[in-house]
């Protein structure tokens, strides 16, 4: 055995070691990466997967005239106002005869949600026959009873229910007829004041006309500027310096972008405050580097083989870019521009400043309409005090990252999909 | 990223040739470049005719002074060591140097009666009359029909599907590539072996008709029997075209040129027939070039 093969074999020992080391920081780093993740996903669905399910409780509901106090059912109007909480006070009444004084009807007629009353509104004016007739209706607790039912034994002991309410409830649990629905308002309402009848529909609405903006706004303007620099800008000290501000632009904290859309957009402009069509311009501008920076590393990444060949045969710049250079950056370019899409849907900060933060019932049905969107809905619910909105902001955050999820696995696919033509 | 590092491929980087030229002045100084150059450069009504070419990388000179004819239906083969600048001679014959900026050329080219560098003239037409196969196959990623249809197309030379079908057809038939592809047009240029793709190429170029094709070292990827394939094919193809084809394999420029320039550090040293170039060669450089003393 020579000297050489001799200390080759001395120190490979060492080398394994030391190659087995480096593998198993890897390895740690990773772990410890995923340990969050699943930690965060952990807290966010323990939390948030009740808010998918509302408490009802059952009751036999007449409708009667008197009580709701119309006059003539063919009144839009007076159907409009009339006094559905009085039926509901009633067929609480009727179930619970002994409930005397003030303070106790008061807590009885807690134990169900004002939106109960638009629900048999709803209903009555589907159907007017319905009047003096009895019904044997589900309707919707109050957030309170909704935590007590929700909670364990120990936290029941916490609850904010009085010891009359719980004795109710605990009636209804025993004839069966209190029960955890699919929590329908969750998807369907805007935002509210009341936690049972919140829903995110309102944000996700908003969300939608925001992301529609930015996308039409961003994407033309960030590859049209990204191809100009990258094949048509001549090699300067003025194209070098816009270069540098767009690499600085993309550093700007978001929150600054939102005070220009509020001076110069709202402000010097004039548009309308809390309308998705200015969030989209400030996410446009947020949004802007992410894409012309991801489009120029596409148009980079086009061999230049391909390039010369084109030139090589007499195209023109123009035909060089259109017919080859765009066609094999467009992945790159997409995949840049939903990951800058991504971002954009999760953004607060900029949307604070032009006052999308409003506190705004009514579903946006255009970008026009004052919104907000799914961020700013999750910061406003846990912000709230009522004890329910925990979960549902919990159940916000669900559908925002499960938006996310959906972008970023888009990217993924249309990367892997056109990358491969042949 | 400035353009000179975009087109790395083929083209001398004002840096690396800078250093070759120093390092290798200290090597020869005491040999000394002809005033002129030596052999017979110039052809009577030539198709192309160049006249003291300077070219300049920023501020280095990559060539300097050449002057040279290309006649009509000739075979010319540009020899010389790496980074003699006879690429870079090349590339000004289609004006594909004008891709870098910094990249400057002065003298007179002219294509027939057509000054190359006249502001007015569209590089466009240019290249439609002086195609170039590049050293490395580049088909575009697209199929072979397209491919070959790729030039007629973008300069409308056929108006018809059939005209086109016939242009692809005659196309890949001079570039001894259509039996091979014949059933499968349709599929993609990238999927043939590199000796096909490079055919290909030459099937791309010659589909807009040039006069002049320009081959920037088409073998260099290939193995020897995709090399002789075409190198027979540019046999063939001088039957019709003018062809300057620069090498690095002597007995290629041997076998398929009809004259051969040697160049050398930026100058052309010596140009004449092939067979005397080989078999006599009168400067010193090229002797000790040619029999493997340096290069």
């Amino acid at each position: 055995m020579s000297k050489t093969t001799e200390q080759v074999r001395k120190s490979l020992g060492k080398r394994y070691r030391a190659e087995k080391r480096f593998k198993a920081y890897g390895i740690a780093a990773i772990g410890f990466g995923l340990m969050a993740l699943v930690l965060l996903f952990t807290d966010i669905i323990g939390k948030g997967h009740s808010a998918f399910f509302e408490s009802y409780v059952q009751m036999d509901v007449t409708f009667d005239q008197d009580t709701l106090d119309i006059m003539d059912l063919r009144d839009e109007e007076e159907l409009n106002f009339a006094n559905y909480d009085g039926l509901i006070r009633d067929a609480l009444m009727e179930k619970f005869p002994g409930v005397e004084g003030r303070q106790e009807k008061r807590e009885l007629y807690g134990l169900i949600s004002t939106g109960a009353g638009y629900m048999l509104r709803d209903m009555l004016r589907e159907d007017r026959d319905l009047i003096g007739q009895t019904r044997t209706l589900w309707l919707l607790a109050d957030d309170d009873v909704d935590v007590y039912v929700k909670a364990g034994d120990n936290d029941r002991l916490e609850s904010r229910l009085s010891d009359n309410q719980r004795k109710w409830i605990e009636t209804f649990e025993a004839e069966d007829k209190l029960e955890l629905q699919w929590n329908r308002s969750l998807f369907t309402h805007g935002d509210s004041r009341e936690p049972e009848q919140a829903g995110i529909w309102g944000a996700v609405t908003g969300s939608f006309f925001t992301m529609i903006v930015t996308l039409l706004l961003s994407f033309p303007i960030g590859v049209a500027a990204a191809i100009y620099l990258e094949e048509f800008a001549p090699k300067n000290k003025f194209t070098d310096f816009i270069e540098v501000n767009i690499n600085n632009l993309a550093a700007v904290p978001s929150i600054i972008f939102g005070l220009l859309g509020l001076a110069v957009i709202i402000g010097l402009f004039g548009m309308p405050r809390s309308v998705p069509l200015v969030g989209g311009i400030v996410l446009t501008l947020m949004t802007l580097p992410t894409i012309i920076i991801s489009s120029r590393a596409a148009i980079k990444a086009v061999p230049p083989s391909i390039r010369q060949a084109a030139m090589g045969l007499g195209a023109s710049n123009m035909q060089v870019v259109l017919h080859h250079v765009l066609p094999l950056a467009l992945p790159g370019m997409l995949t840049g521009a939903i990951i800058g899409m991504a971002q954009a849907l999760g953004e607060t900060a900029p949307l604070l400043m032009i006052g999308m933060v409003a506190f705004i019932v009514d579903v946006p049905g255009g970008p026009l309409d004052p919104s907000t969107v799914l961020p700013v809905q999750i910061y406003l619910w846990a912000d709230s005090p009522e004890q329910s909105f925990v979960a549902l902001t919990s159940a916000a955050i669900m559908v925002l990252l499960s938006f996310l999820i959906a972008m970023n696995t888009l990217a993924v696919f249309l990367r892997k999909r056109l990358e491969r033509r042949w | 990223m400035d353009t000179a590092e975009k087109f790395d491929e083929k083209t001398p980087g004002s840096d690396k040739l800078a250093g070759q030229i120093e390092g290798e002045q200290a090597m020869d100084n005491t040999t000394r470049y002809p005033d002129q150059t030596i052999g017979t450069p110039f052809v009577d009504s030539p198709k192309m005719r160049m006249r003291d070419v300077d070219v300049f990388y920023g501020d280095k000179q990559a060539i300097h002074g050449v002057s040279l004819d290309i006649g009509k239906n000739e075979v010319v083969a540009l020899i010389g060591p790496s980074g003699c600048g006879k690429s870079t001679f090349l590339r000004c014959l289609n004006r594909m140097n004008d891709t870098i900026d910094i990249c400057q050329v002065k003298g007179n080219l002219h294509l027939e009666d057509q000054d190359l560098y006249d502001p007015k003239l569209d590089v466009v037409e240019l290249r439609a009359r002086v195609g170039m196969v590049f050293q490395k196959p580049n088909p575009f990623p697209k199929s072979i029909y397209d491919n070959v249809a790729y030039g007629p197309r973008i300069h409308g030379l056929a108006n018809k599907k059939y005209d086109l079908d016939e242009i692809v057809e005659t196309s890949l038939r001079k570039a001894g590539l259509w039996d091979e592809v014949k059933d499968r047009l349709h599929s993609p240029g990238t999927g043939l072996s590199g000796g096909q793709q490079q055919r290909l190429c030459i099937a791309r170029t010659i589909a807009v008709s040039p006069e002049v094709v320009l081959m920037d070292e088409p073998c260099s990827a290939l193995d020897p029997i995709a090399t002789a394939k075409i190198e027979e094919l540019i046999a063939e193809l001088s039957e019709s075209y003018t062809i300057a084809i620069v090498t690095h394999s002597m007995q290629q420029a041997a076998r398929v040129s009809n004259r051969t320039a040697y160049f050398h550090l930026g100058r052309l040293v010596e140009m004449n027939d092939t067979e005397t170039v080989f078999t006599k060669p009168e400067h010193d450089l090229t002797e000790a070039y040619i029999t493997g003393r340096f290069g």
